[in-house]
């Protein structure tokens, strides 16, 4: 291999792949901390499997086939915390395991590893994980009510008592209820707090831009509220924020130039709606993004052409 | 297989079809049934023989009055004999196994259209005498038959927990879904056809003088 | 499923296009699906072709299946709808080498080879199947044909970026092309119960 052949993103060069892994771990870090405080040990648990997994699948194959060891470049970590955090409380612990090996082995490795998998292999192995044990995986647990230890249930009566006593809640209303995370979902995607600082966080570092989580979000709101829901609600509710923020934002399975990210974050949000409102999962945000995955070769085919080289004026 | 010019065997026509040149796995012909009726072994080993009674019959056939067609009209006459035995398999199925016919449903018409059986009635029946040509058919549809109740045995084990309807893995195992979806049937077929290419390279690597 | 009215229409178009696409949920027309997309330009050329042919095909059929039914030869049915098919590529394909020869030399050997995709043979039957009328009919053959067009654009663009992948060798070619299309139908599943 004297001639380096790479998919996009090529203004991504090798050296900084790990920085960037380690933004987007550093931004995970309030949502981890969030499902510890609401379901204590059981989610350490689980995104210690769903990491140690996934970490383990990366190693074992760069071995097996033997490839330069990329263990370093933290991609393989990310993945795994992210489908450890889009677990529910109640989930055995083999699904997340199982999630993560399918991520790492056949979504992304079978394809040539990192920058070649065009799927988000969190966001697939989720797929596969929901398709396989529904069951499991739609059992969102109330976090007051969650196996947590009393410790914890202590703890979040306290918070609870303070957030009440709030002047901003307003009687009817559970957008409070919504920000903190006090909600039934996956353990990761309830905080929306957390989430925003995650956001904030690789705004901050220059690692995502803007485009996709606020056309994807702006048009939830936007067809929630034409279909006459709360906009507030749609958004903060189920996983649309972390899709956002985390999984759509992923370099090698999003365009690669401004429009091409417009247009995927207006398809996401368009997709998201539709499958929560009239498909026969309760919430679309896997699916809609792995869709607009999909498209997305065609959206780079199309634009690129257009705009040739804008690409490497960002980096 | 091409490279030899040798006058076929019996024998060797019919290994070659179900290894060397097994259609679903070496030629990857008749994909649709492949992936579609594999959601069980016994679907499996049902698609496979109806098939395999029909790219027989056809091959024979074909074989048989392969001088007496004009070149031109060479293909629709070989629909209308891969069709006729195919009508054949369809009513015999729906009057003696009514559970498997509704079972592969749609598919079983579409064996008409499996490219296995017009490729063979077109490669090899129309240039080879009757026996023959009925022995390629037979290798042949055992070859599939073989591969898709292997798919169709690991689809049932990890998506049902059963191979042939009986329970395998215990009421514990909680079987994975996806893999008697839509999904799993490809990703199955892919992965299956990975390894065995993987297989056939390492053998290949360990005896060199066997490569052409 | 039947059209009655504008709105049974669209989700009639919805439920053949999005929730039970040929390839991505009822596995029909896979050979050419996973061999005419390695080039999104071939493969939306494949999809214009075989939408022409299943929506002729899904009317002739009506009408040949009128007649098989009123001589009382249902039994004939598969053999009657093949030939008919076999004759219409026939003469797509003349029609094509005339007025469109690039086309028809990047379609290649895939053109002939429409006789045998399955979805065809099988959208003519399920309109029997489901006793469609001729409107429905021909809507289930074009709307299931731009089902078909939109999976095998889709994964052709997919193929064409994971054209410089470094696949492992044994997965090169077929293997990763059906894993690469049970990832596909895997976000397909999404659009399961649009249409109740």
């Amino acid at each position: 291999m004297a001639l380096h052949i790479s998919t996009g993103p090529h203004l991504r060069s090798r050296q900084d792949t790990p920085s960037l892994m380690r933004d987007v771990l550093i931004a995970l870090c309030p949502a981890v901390a969030a499902s510890l405080y609401f379901y204590g040990f059981k989610a350490l648990w689980i995104e210690l499997i769903a990491l140690a997994c996934a970490l383990l699948s990366e190693y074992v194959w760069q071995r097996l086939m033997k490839k330069p060891m990329r263990l370093g470049d933290f991609s393989a970590a990310v993945t795994g915390l992210l489908i450890g955090l889009n677990m529910p409380a109640t989930v055995p612990l083999w699904v997340p395991a199982i999630g993560s090996v399918f991520a790492i082995i056949i979504v992304k490795q079978l394809f040539g590893g990192i920058g070649h998998n065009f799927l988000n292999p969190a966001l697939a192995a989720r797929a596969v994980l929901l398709t396989s044990w529904p069951s499991y995986m739609t059992k969102a647990t109330v976090p007051l009510r969650a196996l947590t230890l009393g410790f914890y249930e202590k703890t979040l009566e306290g918070v609870d008592t303070v957030a009440a006593a709030t002047p901003l809640l307003m009687p009817g209303t559970d957008v409070k209820d919504l920000l903190f995370g006090n909600i039934p979902g996956a353990i990761g995607e309830t905080c929306k707090i957390a989430i925003l600082l995650g956001l904030i966080y690789l705004l901050i570092r220059g690692v995502v831009r803007w485009q996709i989580p606020v056309c994807m979000l702006g048009t939830v709101a936007l067809l929630s509220w034409i279909l006459g829901k709360d906009p507030m609600t749609a958004v903060l509710s189920g996983g649309v924020l972390f899709g956002a923020v985390f999984m759509a934002t992923d370099y090698v399975t999003t365009p690669m130039l401004k429009v091409g990210q417009a247009i995927f974050g207006v398809g996401c949000g368009l997709l998201v709606v539709l499958i929560r409102n009239f498909g026969n999962y309760p919430e679309g945000v896997t699916y809609a993004i792995l869709i607009m995955n999909i498209v997305t070769p065609l959206l780079d085919r199309s634009l690129n052409r257009k705009v040739y080289g804008e690409v490497k004026q960002h980096g | 297989m091409a490279e030899k010019s040798n006058k076929p065997t019996m024998r060797g026509v019919f290994i070659n079809g179900v290894l060397n040149e097994n259609p679903t796995f070496r030629l990857v012909l008749g994909t649709c049934p492949t992936l579609a009726v594999t959601t069980s072994a016994i679907n499996g080993i049902g698609m496979g023989l109806a098939a395999t009674f029909v790219l027989v019959c056809s091959n024979f056939v074909v074989s048989c009055v392969r001088k007496m067609i004009p070149d031109k009209a060479r293909i629709p006459a070989f629909i209308v004999i891969i069709a006729t035995f195919v009508t054949i398999v369809q009513m015999v199925m729906q009057a003696f196994l009514p559970s498997l016919y509704d079972a592969l449903g749609l598919f079983i018409p579409l064996i008409v259209v499996n490219c296995i059986i017009l490729a063979r009635a077109e490669a090899f029946a129309s240039k080879n005498g009757p026996l023959l040509s009925a022995v390629d058919g037979l290798g042949m549809g055992l070859g599939f038959t073989c591969s898709i109740t292997l798919i169709g045995i690991i689809r049932e084990l990890i998506g049902n927990g059963s191979v042939f309807g009986i329970s395998l893995l215990g009421a514990s195992y909680q079987p994975m879904l996806l893999f008697v979806l839509a999904p799993g049937g490809f990703i199955t077929y892919g992965l299956v056809l990975g390894i065995i290419n993987a297989i056939t390279a390492h053998r290949q690597a360990k005896n060199p003088e066997k490569e052409e | 499923m039947r059209i009655t009215d504008v709105g049974s229409f669209f989700l009639f178009m919805v439920n053949c296009i999005l929730c039970n696409n040929f390839i991505f949920s009822r596995f029909l027309g896979c050979c050419p699906f996973l061999g005419v997309s390695s080039k999104v330009q071939t493969a939306t050329g494949m999809g214009l072709a075989v939408t022409f042919v299943m929506g002729i095909a899904s009317l002739v059929t009506y009408f040949v299946n009128l007649i098989l039914v009123a001589l009382g030869l249902e039994y004939l049915q598969t053999i009657a709808f093949i030939l008919v098919i076999a004759a219409l590529v026939q003469f797509v394909e003349m029609f094509m080498k005339k007025s469109m020869p690039s086309l028809y030399s990047a379609l290649g050997i895939y053109l002939p080879l429409i006789t045998t995709n399955c979805a065809v043979l099988a959208v003519t039957i399920m309109n029997v199947e489901n006793s469609y009328n001729l409107f429905e009919s021909v809507c289930n053959g074009v709307f299931g044909a731009l089902g078909f067009m939109l999976a095998i654009v889709l994964m052709a663009g997919v193929r064409e970026r994971l054209e410089t992948s470094d696949i492992p060798k044994s997965f090169k070619g077929f293997p990763s092309s059906l894993i690469t299309a049970g990832l596909l139908s895997i976000a397909f599943m999404g659009f399961q119960g649009l249409v109740k």
